[in-house]
């Protein structure tokens, strides 16, 4: 068992007791289990699952942040989590539509346009979309 | 002395005013502890952001590079400044301008703009034609994270692109519902954050992924936007907290008011009462004659 703490800019989504952790981590998956190796990574828009002591997994969308983990704390600032109650699957399908958009336009020569912005605008859109789907 | 009905209009006059302030007072009560709470939601992840620079500070090696730290000759400054979109709330944002107005008048040397949260900073500094880049109003009184990140994205966008050299937030901050305190905090250039010593002895050897350099390029932004996070909820909490006290005086003052007008209304009725009865005394005496 190990301290898991979720927060975002905007509040503290949780603070629980956890037997294993998965994040996406910035070059894949991880999994994160007690005594883990001190441990700073990003995250990647993905989903985090962890499972509490009664052996229930919940799972949450995250758009991106950071994990932290040491002395069996594992700390995850995000710059958003969702659970699959959160998701707001028209938001995020109108993201992705504008999105693309951009990137269409700047494929068609149109300066303007931050590439990486809008990239990772679909990505993070693509994401809350998956899961959730996968959930439904 | 005022005619009994004239004295009568005034007290329901006052009456219904005090109803007024006492329901704005209730709801700024019910706001501020709203915005209290997300005052507290928000520290953790500041407070965590800061240990994990700290940890990262310790672990990188050499000079780290990211465009906000770029300290360059500051010719062009740009002042965020905080007030609130509704007014009824004191001398709130009275103190934000008389503050603001004292900083452009002290800070000279650079060409300045101004980017304004809240209608009424941007009235009065547009009144006064001051350059305002960007205007951000109707916050209803609530952090918007939307809105935060909009703010970030176009700050950081004048400062990475040398549109600006320095900018400089200005609110008020919230230290408990009858203290404030108006701060003035640099945004960006952001300073290099160092490696705290004081922690007993956590050198631990961290795993990072991909490099301490690449995680530092990613957490920048996000230290931005708590930072403008912390600024805004602090400002919400602290416009509350002052329309509460100045909702919370007029009600009292209103209700000094109606005993003062009622104490009148009861002399002035004496009074008639007394002088009618004169009358009708002297009347009957004259009469008996």
């Amino acid at each position: 068992m190990f301290h898991l703490c979720i927060v975002t800019p905007e509040r503290v989504y949780c603070e629980v007791e956890v037997e294993s952790l998965s994040v996406p981590g910035s070059e894949g998956y991880m999994g994160i289990l007690s005594n883990h190796a001190p441990l700073i990574t990003t995250l990647q828009p993905g989903h985090i699952e962890y499972r509490v002591a009664d052996g229930k997994v919940h799972m949450l969308a995250v758009s991106s942040g950071f994990l932290e983990v040491s002395e069996n704390r594992a700390t995850i600032l995000a710059d958003a989590v969702e659970n699959l109650d959160e998701i707001d699957v028209d938001r995020a399908k109108a993201a992705l539509e504008r999105g693309e958009k951009r990137l269409e336009a700047a494929r068609q020569g149109d300066s303007n346009i931050d590439i990486a912005r809008a990239q990772a605008a679909v990505a993070r859109a693509t994401n809350r979309i998956n899961i959730f789907q996968e959930s439904h | 002395m005022a005619t009994l009905r004239e004295v009568k209009k005034r007290i329901r006059t006052v009456v219904s005013t005090r109803r007024i302030t006492n329901a704005m007072e209730k709801v700024a009560a019910a706001k501020l502890r709203r915005a209290q709470q997300k005052v507290e939601e928000t520290r953790p992840y500041s407070h965590m952001m800061d240990q994990m620079l700290s940890h990262l500070a310790k672990a990188a090696t050499g000079e780290i590079m990211h465009p906000y730290f770029d300290e360059r000759p500051v010719k062009k400054r740009t002042l965020v400044v905080f007030a609130s979109d509704r007014g009824l709330c004191g001398s709130f944002n009275a103190n934000v301008i008389r503050r603001a107005s004292q900083w452009l008048k002290e800070t000279d040397g650079a060409v300045i703009e101004l980017v304004t949260v809240g209608k009424k900073a941007n009235d009065f500094f547009k009144r006064r034609k001051w350059p305002i880049v960007a205007n951000y109003t109707d916050w209803e009184g609530m952090l918007s994270m939307d809105k935060a990140r909009e703010i970030v994205t176009m700050l950081t966008e004048r400062f990475v692109s040398g549109e600006t050299d320095e900018i400089v937030l200005l609110f008020t901050r919230f230290l408990s519902t009858v203290r404030y305190r108006l701060v003035v905090e640099g945004f960006l250039p952001i300073a290099r954050p160092e490696a705290s010593e004081d922690e007993s002895g956590i050198n631990i050897d961290y795993i990072f992924e991909p490099s301490p350099e690449s995680i530092y390029t990613s957490l920048m932004p996000s230290y931005a936007t708590v930072k403008m996070v912390t600024a805004l909820v602090e400002n919400f909490a602290s416009e509350h907290g002052s329309r509460m006290m100045a909702m919370g005086n007029a009600t009292k003052n209103a209700g000094e008011m109606v005993e003062n007008l009622t104490l009148d209304y009861n002399k002035a009725r004496q009074a008639q009462i007394t002088k009618e009865l004169l009358e009708v005394v002297s009347g009957a005496e004259a009469l008996r004659g």
